[in-house]
């Protein structure tokens, strides 16, 4: 029965290759990318089981088992880490996740076709400009001669640069952030606006709801789903602080705030060359991740039925 | 589980603002409205244009301050308006463009940027349509499989270490440019982005293609790549953008200094140079202020130029995903 059923399905199979022979002639290129680009380094996630040494390469090296995840969570530095990665991420989303559902909210209540568009055009610029050159912007305008620093400087009465100061260099980050992304980020909340039933708004009126109860009963419910939709996929990336703009931005003296598990794992792994480590320290990142993701979607999908999938 | 995520229907959307405002337009007016909703309309304007003047003020600054006069420009702490001469007074001086284009490694850089982003953006298009494309045909057996292959990706193996061990090691790419071209050829959610716009593409075409006797590349050619010139614009737009601002990867990857892309090197001028926590770099150091200021400019100005040209495609192509969505 068992045998049948495949060489029924080899047989299908050959048949549509007949058939669709040459859709999957245009799939060889794009297969071939995925398999070296994607699945050979996803296979190399081995090497943090293994005591990877260039000598012996990727196959050859010798299995040790959990040997390196052990060794990185008794480590000392195991806890700061996980501390650093969380601080930065709750203030990041505090301050910044309402950050373009304001702003969506506020655009949607310009009356101005015109207006509307250049306010959001403008909001969309630092979006696109490269973190390089943000990252110089924030270390020019933060230094004790910049604007925003010695603006702080003269109200606070310290001096120096802000960005060497440890309890200045998280808001600089997150407040940084913001700026950056917030007008892309309204994007999608302005879509969920467009989408709301404007018969609702109607019905409202006639009750008589001013602006405030249109916003608080229709407008933001209206919205919420989305909103949840992205506090998930938000919450998934809770352990997941990204190490470019921390690499641009950070400096000795940061270290005890700046150093998340991201920037361990690259100078564990490209400064130090400790290749099975990081990419332990890596995995162990990822799956927390993956986690998160699950859990958040699960919570929302009891709590209110949206979900990600 | 691998359905095509609901957020980016509404990230298509949400471009368009338009549509917002038509919508509004049509409400018409049931009540007048009173002193207090005319008041918070006054101050939500003058707020959100304030938000517009923080939002691009950083860049107008360094645009001013690439302009200004060098010595001037020391001395200065507050806001920079507009390009000014030692005396304080309007003036335009491109002295540090000279010496900025002059400088060999920022030249060499520009031009591997830009070979770099043209042949990779051009890689990108291409393997995205024909992913694409593929997936958006009907009738293939193994459709749901690839489905499912491609979209895992998004999930797993962006993991720092194995790609590089695996790309140095096992391809062989460590210090060649290709490293910066070939991996992440394909993103999943652009492709997932044009599938959809493919599939939106009525299937009477793809048939009167087939009894014409075009083949699958003449038919994507001639037939579906015309019809989707605005989601390929913005296609365009992603990916060149994130090959031009990328300097991680070339970090990393890259050795020879005369491969460097300029965002590399900018961080070299603009932020190593600072922290002078770096060796063997000495023919960037001592550059002047205006300078840095103005490879900033030269970096961003390609963006920014063709930034607008490509909106008017923007708003197109996302008309298109709302009609789907």
């Amino acid at each position: 029965m068992n045998k049948n059923k495949e060489k029924n399905f080899w047989f299908r199979l050959k048949k549509d290759f007949g058939k669709n022979g040459s859709l999957y002639l245009l799939m060889i290129p794009v297969l071939a990318y995925f398999v070296l680009f994607c699945y050979l380094p996803m296979y190399g996630i081995i090497i943090s089981f293994k005591d990877y040494s260039p000598r012996l390469g990727v196959f050859g090296s010798e299995w040790v088992g959990f040997k390196h995840f052990i060794e990185f969570i008794n480590s000392p530095s195991f806890l700061p880490l996980i501390i650093n990665t969380l601080r930065i991420s709750i203030v990041t989303l505090c301050i910044g996740f309402p950050a373009p559902i304001i702003l969506a909210l506020l655009l949607n209540e310009v009356k101005s076709v015109k207006l509307g568009k250049v306010i959001q055009n403008c909001t969309y610029v630092p979006h696109f400009i490269s973190l390089v050159v943000v990252c110089s912007i924030i270390r020019m305008f933060t230094a004790d001669t910049g604007i925003i620093g010695s603006f702080y400087n003269a109200i606070t009465g310290n001096t120096g640069n802000m960005l060497n100061d440890a309890s200045t260099f998280i808001p600089i980050y997150a407040l940084s952030n913001i700026w950056q992304e917030c007008g892309w980020g309204a994007i999608i909340y302005l879509a969920a606006l467009t989408g709301i039933d404007q018969s609702l708004y109607e019905a409202a009126e006639i009750d008589g709801a001013g602006k405030w109860r249109k916003v608080i009963n229709i407008t933001i419910p209206s919205i919420l789903p989305t909103i949840i939709i992205m506090l998930i996929m938000r919450m998934g990336r809770m352990m997941n602080v990204g190490y470019e703009k921390i690499l641009l931005l950070e400096n000795s003296m940061t270290k005890e705030v700046s150093d998340v598990l991201s920037i361990y794992n690259y100078r564990r792994g490209l400064v130090l060359q400790q290749w099975s480590y990081s990419s332990a320290v890596g995995l162990f990142n990822t799956t927390i991740n993956l986690l998160m993701v699950f859990m958040a979607n699960r919570i929302s999908r009891k709590v209110n039925n949206t979900s990600l999938w | 589980m691998f359905a095509r995520p609901k957020f980016l229907v509404l990230y298509e959307r949400g471009n368009n603002m338009k549509t917002l405002l038509i919508r509004k337009k049509q409400k018409g007016k049931l009540q007048k409205e009173s002193l207090g909703e005319r008041i918070f309309d006054f101050f939500n304007v003058v707020f959100l244009i304030a938000i517009s003047i923080i939002a691009v003020y950083p860049l107008w600054h360094v645009f001013c301050a690439s302009f200004s006069d060098a010595t001037a420009i020391m001395g200065k702490s507050g806001a920079i308006l507009y390009p000014f001469s030692g005396d304080g007074s309007l003036a335009m001086n491109i002295d540090a463009y000279k010496k900025a284009f002059s400088h060999p490694l920022i030249l060499t850089s520009y031009w591997n940027s830009i070979l770099i982003t043209g042949v990779a953006t051009t890689i990108n298009i291409i393997l995205t349509a024909l992913c694409a494309y593929v997936l958006s045909r009907k009738g293939m057996m193994l459709k749901k499989f690839f489905t499912v292959v491609i979209t895992l990706t998004m999930f797993f193996g962006s993991e720092m270490i194995p790609r590089y061990i695996v790309y140095t090691k096992i391809l062989n790419l460590y210090d060649s440019m290709w490293v910066l071209i070939l991996p992440g050829a394909i993103n999943v959610y652009n492709m997932i982005v044009m599938r959809t716009n493919f599939e939106s593409i009525p299937e009477s075409l793809f048939e009167s293609a087939r009894i014409d006797g075009a083949g699958h590349i003449k038919t994507l050619y001639r037939i579906v790549l015309p019809l989707s010139k605005p989601i390929i614009a913005v296609m365009v737009l992603y990916y060149a953008v994130a090959h031009w601002n990328d300097w991680f990867d070339a970090s990393i990857f890259l050795q020879d200094r005369n491969k460097f892309p300029l965002q590399l090197v900018l961080r070299e001028i603009l932020i190593q140079n600072d922290t002078a926590s770096m060796n063997g770099a000495s023919d960037v150091e001592g550059l002047s202020e205006t300078i840095k200021y103005a490879t900033m400019i030269i970096a961003t100005v390609p963006i920014l130029c063709v930034y607008p040209y490509l909106q008017k495609y923007f708003t197109k192509g996302v008309m298109v995903g709302a009609v789907k969505g």
